[in-house]
């Protein structure tokens, strides 16, 4: 037996809300993209229940552009850790005519996930949906709560937010309304890697340097893809690259990398002159670009 | 995660006149903690403003009413370290109608920096910063007087707002060696991180040194130990047939396998059996950890229970006296009724009496009929059934509570018990 216990502040802080998701509500579900960020969410879950199950369900919402990558890690780690996976479809929202495909240069299916997501939370009536947002990623989510109120429509009132006073979480709402939660609110990025290689936690490959087909536009590194406009000057090359953060192919550059191990990922990040979102493509639409997304009830 | 540096909570108070979003701006910009993308962002919007400087505000103000505006409306949190210490900094808005806000950022902060513009000196705004920090029992307080490039980086002009500052800190609880003064200018960056060249008469430390140096106290971890059940664990598995863990998270002291505990409300004594963390056992957890525990006997114990060691139990109280400061449009008054919630507890509270409302300016209280928002007054409430607390002075997180409104649930007041 272990002597003394010493708590990670974050991460005992994490745990903590996590039961008070699953203590104060009826649905609650965890949106799981695949990402460091959800794999993250998952371990703390682990933890925060053991030894019993975790006692929720993930989503994903596919926008059917993910990296082949990412969707076999998820059901590898669906299968392994016995968990419920709910996906929902981007591509259905489309064929059901409730969201229009865009198009151009730039076009993404980023932002048509909202309305899939507000679709799964209508027919599986989730009352908590808890995300792996953090406070540091940008400017619009540091100003959000740990338990963020949505309305039916999923919009945020970022005016009109419930003061967070130590632990105290107050999850009581109306019948429609659901409560966004990011147990991960106060970590950095580099408490992610940091806590992934204490953990020894398994990510998808794509975190790592790898030779991808790649083309450049804007001074960033986009995957060279049938999901990805391209336009017929955009030159194809190979380079040893990696992603940073992983989402939508359309909407996630990759950045030029070496790193191999965990080791090299916290020791680049470190180091990095480049923000996590300055590699999201979604993000440089306008300066305002989440907070208008967030709104409207994107994730 | 960062294992060995130490974290500090910082909450900011001020407002953007007074160049509280350039300050912290400055302090990630010198500790490089803005990326290169995020400056080219400030360098963008600035040149767009048409300024000759880089506004580091626009590093934090985040909402559009904010850059519209050019105030910061709600706490921002904002993270940065050095090599010894990780910073979360609260950030939080300085005017009146925003003093909801400010409770709450300073709330969870060891360390208070109060802005003031050299130009004006001690003003009212200074005098509701200060109150709020010594109402929470802030730990240090940091006077930064701002500015210092407007007028001249003139001694004189420091000492007199330091010698002002001094009189309210003579009417606070604070001890002298609690409060600093330093002389800065977060636009220029003297004293920020570098040693001003401007003002060789003022012998100390730079901002950030004296803030990677501070030792707060920490109310959390130097109290007596106390257990709220959060979650009953029940796996219900072939392996775990007869586990019935206790999950919840430690504050104030820490526990052992062995210890004599109190089971709240029911009074029942029991010892601990075991103390889980994920697949591990441990002999002792410290405060702070998210733990499940297991006891020696079968005891009726649920969410909202507590765990104590057996004679240094809390209060047991169905009727309590607090300071709250409300934080909702809806006013507070004799009479009504709310869902009080304690740690994870919740009980129904009815406002027995509003004693007064505290002037937050030092200067006394005033009878009032009801508290409105922003407003600080001392109330009695009596509850449905008792919460087992102690004063706010003693135990931070099981001296405090909300007030919940039955029909909207928004959380209308943050309450310290007396």
């Amino acid at each position: 037996m272990n002597s003394l216990l010493i708590p990670n502040p974050k991460e005992a802080e994490s745990i903590h809300i996590l039961r008070e998701v699953a203590a104060q509500f009826e649905r609650p579900v965890l949106l799981f993209s695949g990402g460091k960020d959800s794999i993250t969410l998952v371990r703390l879950a682990q933890k925060a229940f053991f030894p019993a199950k975790i006692p929720f369900p993930l989503l994903h919402v596919d926008t059917g552009h993910n990296f082949p990558e990412t969707i076999a890690f998820r059901d590898k780690l669906v299968a392994e850790l016995g968990l419920e996976l709910i996906v929902r479809n981007v591509q259905d929202s489309i064929d059901q005519g409730k969201v229009r495909e865009e198009r151009g240069r730039y076009s993404s299916r980023n932002s048509l996930q909202t309305t899939t997501l507000l679709d799964a939370i209508e027919e599986f009536k989730f009352d908590a949906c808890i995300g792996g947002a953090r406070r540091d990623e940008e400017k619009a989510r540091a100003k959000e709560r740990v338990f963020s109120v949505r309305d039916d429509f999923g919009q945020w009132d970022e005016k009109n937010q419930r003061p967070e006073l130590f632990d105290m979480l107050n999850g009581k709402i109306h019948l429609g309304q659901n409560v966004r939660v990011f147990p991960i609110s106060n970590w950095t990025e580099l408490d992610v890697w940091e806590y992934i290689r204490t953990e020894r936690i398994e990510i998808p490959s794509i975190y790592f340097a790898h030779l991808r087909a790649v083309f450049f536009r804007d001074g960033m590194i986009w995957t060279a893809n049938e999901h990805v406009f391209r336009e017929v000057h955009e030159e194809v090359i190979e380079r040893m690259v990696r992603f940073r953060t992983v989402g939508d192919m359309t909407c996630t550059a990759a950045v030029l990398s070496e790193a191999v191990s965990l080791n090299d990922v916290v020791a680049e990040i470190r180091d990095s002159t480049i923000s996590e979102r300055g590699a999201r493509i979604d993000d440089k639409r306008s300066e305002a670009a989440m907070e208008t997304r967030k709104k409207v009830g994107y994730f | 995660m960062s294992e060995n540096r130490k974290l500090i909570k910082i909450a900011t108070a001020g407002s953007v006149d007074d160049g509280k979003s350039t300050l912290i701006g400055r302090l990630l910009y010198d500790t490089n903690s803005l990326t290169s993308d995020k400056i080219e962002a400030i360098e963008r919007s600035s040149k767009q403003r048409g300024y000759d400087y880089l506004d580091f505000s626009l590093a934090t103000d985040g909402l559009v009413a904010e850059r519209e505006q050019g105030i910061t409306i709600d706490v921002a949190h904002i993270y940065f370290n050095t090599n010894k210490t990780n910073f979360i900094v609260a950030d939080t808005p300085g005017h009146v109608e925003y003093t909801r806000n400010m409770v709450t950022g300073a709330s969870t902060s060891q360390v208070a920096i109060i802005l003031i513009d050299a130009r004006k000196g001690v003003i009212e705004q200074t005098y509701r910063h200060f109150f709020i920090a010594n109402l929470l029992r802030i730990s240090h307080v940091v006077v930064a007087i701002n500015k210092m490039d407007l007028v001249g980086y003139d001694e004189d002009i420091y000492l007199k707002i330091k010698s002002d500052f001094e009189v309210l800190v003579g009417k606070s609880g604070f001890r002298e060696d609690q409060i600093s003064f330093i002389p800065v200018s977060a636009l220029k960056g003297e004293n920020i991180a570098k040693q001003s060249e401007e003002m060789p008469w003022y012998i100390g430390n730079t901002l950030l040194q004296h803030l990677e140096i501070l030792e707060p106290i920490d109310l959390e971890e130097n109290s007596v130990a106390r257990f709220p059940i959060q979650y009953v664990t029940r796996p219900k598995t072939a392996a775990y047939h007869d586990f019935r863990g206790f999950s919840g998270k430690l504050y104030g002291g820490s526990l052992k396998v062995g210890d004599q505990v109190t089971v709240l409300p029911s009074g029942n004594e029991t010892k601990i059996k075991s103390i889980h963390f994920f697949d591990q056992e441990f002999q002792e957890a410290a405060a702070g950890s998210s733990i499940t525990i297991t006891l020696e006997d079968e005891v009726d114990l649920s969410r909202g229970d507590m765990l104590v060691k057996s004679g240094i139990e809390p209060q047991s109280e169905k009727q309590i006296s607090a300071t709250i400061c409300q934080v909702n449009n809806k006013a507070l008054k004799v009479g009504d009724k709310y869902i009080l919630q304690h740690g994870v507890n919740r009980v129904l509270a009815k406002v027995d009496q509003i004693a007064s409302r505290i002037h937050t300016d030092f200067s006394g209280t005033e009878e009032v009929e009801q508290l409105k928002l922003n407003d600080i007054g001392k109330v009695k409430l009596r509850l449905s059934k008792p919460i087992h607390a102690d004063s706010y002075l003693s135990n931070k997180s099981n001296g405090s509570f909300i007030l919940i409104d039955e029909g909207s649930f928004d959380t209308v007041s943050v309450g310290f018990i007396d």
